[in-house]
């Protein structure tokens, strides 16, 4: 089985924490200073309260699948990796959030499994890493 | 205030070609837009207001121009493949407050020969979630095939009973000779195809075709003038569901909402509808809304539809006479438009006399648009037969 593709995100300010902290392992998510909600995706104000104000958080990194599709077809350099896991895991925390789950038998990924975040670099063509994508593997 | 018979869908037209290499997407809008108006006995000199989807150029603006139409209102409502069902009640309200008497919808675009996808990577590349979900999905598939594992998890809905929902589709598909499929499966031939997004076969997606469609919308006084039987608008209801800050919940949609405001606002129940056109992009994108909708309580669609509801004549519920997304016609990948188009088929006693549903006076049309899993709107239409 092929790994998957690890494309670039495109350049986001406003998440930046969340880049930061993956390229250095770690799941950090904002965290509303009013109503303490965990937001996904990361945005630096609260779209549950509309609160102006987040404090980004290092969270625990495990959770459980929600809800989880195996895909048997791709284009491009997705296509070699076929076939892989579509997951939404949910957070010990609280949300839940689409990734993908990184397993030798993707059959074997079911829901209500638990998992735990992998960062996964994104390297730039001379091979100094610039980002890390969260994806997750069974726990 | 609203809109319950203040408006009537006077001209309906589906573009009868699947494969269609020699035009232009504009040109296939001028199509469907002059079908659309002939058969209701008018003309783009008629026309006073225009709506179209996002995906041509500057929309209304871009289409306007090729069309030749001057309109005094425009509405590029864009909530994928739902965007239409959402145009006929946003023209039943600027009718119903003197804004245009004579409102033309046109949908177009030509996924299967080529030209721009609507809702590609290009227009989809510049939006806030974008870096955040590039998890290997490019096909609206994988999106859908995790409400169905979520559905079938907590409510145990079974691969047979989706399949269900294709055989019906291709009961009626049979009967429509423009229908790209006109096969009909089994229930064994559903699961028995290539498994593309688990738990979703091939069989349980929709078809890849070019064409489009088109409805004209008038206020009664005009269509009292034309003579020509239609569809009043009696309600409404449209609502958009997304991920919702990390709490989305994969087992309903925007049809939760949609379905009893239209319902509200035509006065009518879903044990009155006759006739339904549920968008199935998808199988679970059925079963989901008819839940929604209230044609079954939340968990229940599976052993609804496994009960033949959905056969007509003579299913509970006869749903997409036309053989639908599943078999007929999906055009642009946004199957809203002929959602409407059937239903107006119906309640003119116009669609194949082998699955016309008889005496047919209230019908719904219901559209799921964009991703069942991330962000989508509902849009809803109850509509009543309308007879000069």
């Amino acid at each position: 089985m092929t790994a998957l593709p690890t494309d670039a995100p495109p350049y986001n300010p406003e998440a930046e924490p969340f880049w930061a902290g993956a390229t250095e392992g770690r799941l950090v998510l904002p965290v509303c200073d009013a109503c303490g909600h965990h937001i996904w995706y990361p945005r630096s104000w609260c779209p549950v309260c509309q609160h102006e104000s987040v404090t980004w958080t290092a969270l625990s990194g495990r959770g459980t699948v929600y809800a989880r599709t195996i895909l048997h077809k791709a284009p491009g350099p997705w296509s070699a990796a076929t076939p892989y896991v579509v997951a939404y895991v949910e957070l010990a925390e609280g949300p839940r959030l689409l990734t993908n789950v990184v397993a030798d038998d993707p059959s074997s990924v079911g829901i209500g499994d638990p998992v735990e975040a992998v960062f996964v670099p994104v390297t730039n063509e001379d091979d100094t890493p610039v980002r890390a994508l969260l994806r997750f593997r069974p726990a | 205030m609203s809109i319950r018979g203040k408006a009537v869908i006077v001209g309906a037209y589906e573009h009868p070609r699947r494969e269609i290499p020699d035009r232009t997407i504009a040109q296939i809008h001028r199509e469907v837009a002059v079908g659309a108006l002939a058969d209701a006995g008018l003309t783009l000199a008629d026309v006073d207001a225009y709506f179209c989807d996002a995906t041509a150029g500057f929309g209304p603006l871009t289409m306007a121009e090729h069309l030749g139409l001057a309109p005094r209102y425009v509405d590029s409502t864009e909530t994928g493949g739902s965007s239409y069902l959402a145009h006929v009640g946003h023209a039943a309200a600027a009718i119903a407050t003197g804004k245009c008497r004579v409102a033309l919808i046109t949908l177009a675009g030509r996924p299967r020969t080529g030209g721009p996808p609507p809702g590609g990577a290009a227009r989809m590349g510049g939006t806030p979630e974008a870096g955040f979900e590039q998890v290997g999905i490019f096909s609206p598939v994988g999106n859908y095939a995790l409400a169905a594992s979520r559905h079938m998890h907590e409510y145990g809905t079974t691969s047979e009973q989706l399949a269900w929902i294709k055989v019906a589709a291709s009961e009626h598909a049979q009967h429509n000779p423009d229908a790209l499929l006109r096969k009909v499966v089994t229930v064994d031939d559903v699961l028995a195809s290539p498994m593309v997004a688990d738990p979703l076969h091939r069989l349980d997606c929709c078809v890849v075709t070019d064409g489009g469609g088109a409805l004209v919308v008038v206020h009664p006084d005009v269509a009292r003038e034309l003579g020509r039987a239609g569809a009043t608008v009696l309600g409404h209801g449209e609502a958009v569901k997304h991920t919702d800050a990390g709490r989305v919940d994969l087992t309903y949609s925007a049809a939760r909402w949609s379905g009893p405001a239209a319902f509200a606002e035509a006065g009518v129940t879903p044990d009155d509808i006759q006739y339904a056109s549920i968008y199935d992009s998808f199988t679970i994108t059925v079963l989901i809304a008819l839940e929604d909708l209230g044609f079954c309580e939340k968990g229940r669609g599976g052993a609804f539809v496994a009960d033949g509801a959905l056969r007509s004549p003579g299913g509970r519920l006869p749903f997409n006479t036309d053989g639908g997304g599943l078999c007929n016609n999906h055009p642009a990948n946004r199957g809203g438009m002929t959602k409407v188009i059937e239903a107006v088929r119906q309640l003119r006693g116009e669609a194949h006399p082998a699955v016309q549903v008889p005496g047919c006076e209230l019908a719904l049309a219901h559209g799921t648009g964009g991703a069942l899993s991330t962000r989508h709107g509902s849009a809803t239409l109850v509509l009543g037969a309308w007879s000069r």
